[in-house]
């Protein structure tokens, strides 16, 4: 067992064990305690995937932003701080089963679906191919990116894969994404400025 | 060797345990938390196909970042609603919206 796997393999488990847990707990400090293992796991797989930036940036907006803000909402919704609203056995059943023949399909379909032809194209770990901060940010101000497009004569003809130029570039969606984030987050103070209202019974 | 499917296994592991969450959480925040694992595994996914597909290596980790700024938005959002829903109910239960119940 290379070095690789022996990180992938524990890291898989501390991920998938604590999205269990996140799912099974009852009392919601505990499930967002949880859902902070789960999300550092995934920030850890991207980093194996060799994904840098993405996993940088799984570690500040989520374990940073959204647990923070889920557990500032615990605490500002909860009477006490161990309130337990327990769902009933037979909704646990349910769901339950739906997860469970879910997860069946999910994974009937990786295991059923041929992912030879990607394996072939395996990105090695080299500078050529593997991307960068830096190609991410040249691709987000709208630069267009070479794409290495796998050339099936290459490797007899004993060239460089073909560096065909085409455009990946993505300044459209950054500015529609800045502009979503500016509105969300004006809708959302909008939306939670304090207001004395409270009926007591609805 | 570790091959997509792996990766893929432990995005649909999050995936459906996002959904128990999302199902079986009375919580209107314990729903939420089920929306961001929903999100988590297929980003998982993404990334996954970045790293294993030539042609793929900035779609996927750039659809990945969207995902993530999209998932922080969101909950931004939905923490506001449940906030606004616990002045209107003194409860976060998502049971106790039933006004539009007919």
């Amino acid at each position: 067992m290379t070095f690789e796997e022996f990180l992938f393999w524990s890291l898989a488990l501390i991920t998938c064990i604590s999205a269990i847990a996140v799912a099974a707990s009852q009392n919601i400090v505990r499930a967002a305690v949880w859902l902070l293992f789960t999300l550092a796991g995934v920030s850890c797989l991207y980093l194996l995937l060799g994904a840098d930036f993405v996993g940088a940036v799984q570690l500040i907006v989520y374990v940073g932003g959204i647990l923070i803000l889920v557990v500032f909402g615990v605490m500002l919704t909860n009477q006490g701080p161990f309130v337990n609203m327990k769902t009933s056995a037979g909704e646990w059943a349910i769901s339950l089963v739906v997860g469970l023949l879910m997860l069946g399909l999910l994974l009937g379909c990786i295991f059923a679906a041929n992912w030879t032809e990607l394996q072939e194209t395996l990105v090695v770990d080299d500078a050529a191919t593997s991307r960068s901060a830096n190609d991410l940010g040249l691709a987000l101000l709208g630069v267009a990116q070479p794409t290495v497009v796998p050339d099936a004569q290459a490797p007899k003809l004993n060239v460089l894969p073909q560096q065909k130029k085409t455009p990946v570039a993505y300044l459209f969606p950054f500015e529609i994404v800045s502009v979503h984030l500016v509105v969300v987050l004006v809708g959302a103070a909008y939306l939670a400025r304090a207001k004395r209202r409270r009926r007591t019974a609805a | 060797m570790i091959g997509l499917e792996h990766y893929l296994i432990v995005g649909a592991v999050l995936f459906i345990a996002g959904i128990a969450c999302m199902a079986g959480k009375r919580n209107a925040i314990g729903v939420l938390i089920g929306v961001e694992m929903v999100l988590n595994g297929a980003n998982v996914n993404f990334v996954a196909f970045a790293r294993y597909n030539r042609n793929l290596a900035l779609e996927g980790q750039i659809f990945a970042l969207f995902t993530i700024v999209l998932a922080a938005a969101e909950a931004a959002i939905a923490l506001a609603i449940v906030l606004n829903f616990y002045n209107n109910h003194v409860s976060v239960d998502v049971d106790a919206a039933e006004e539009l119940k007919g």
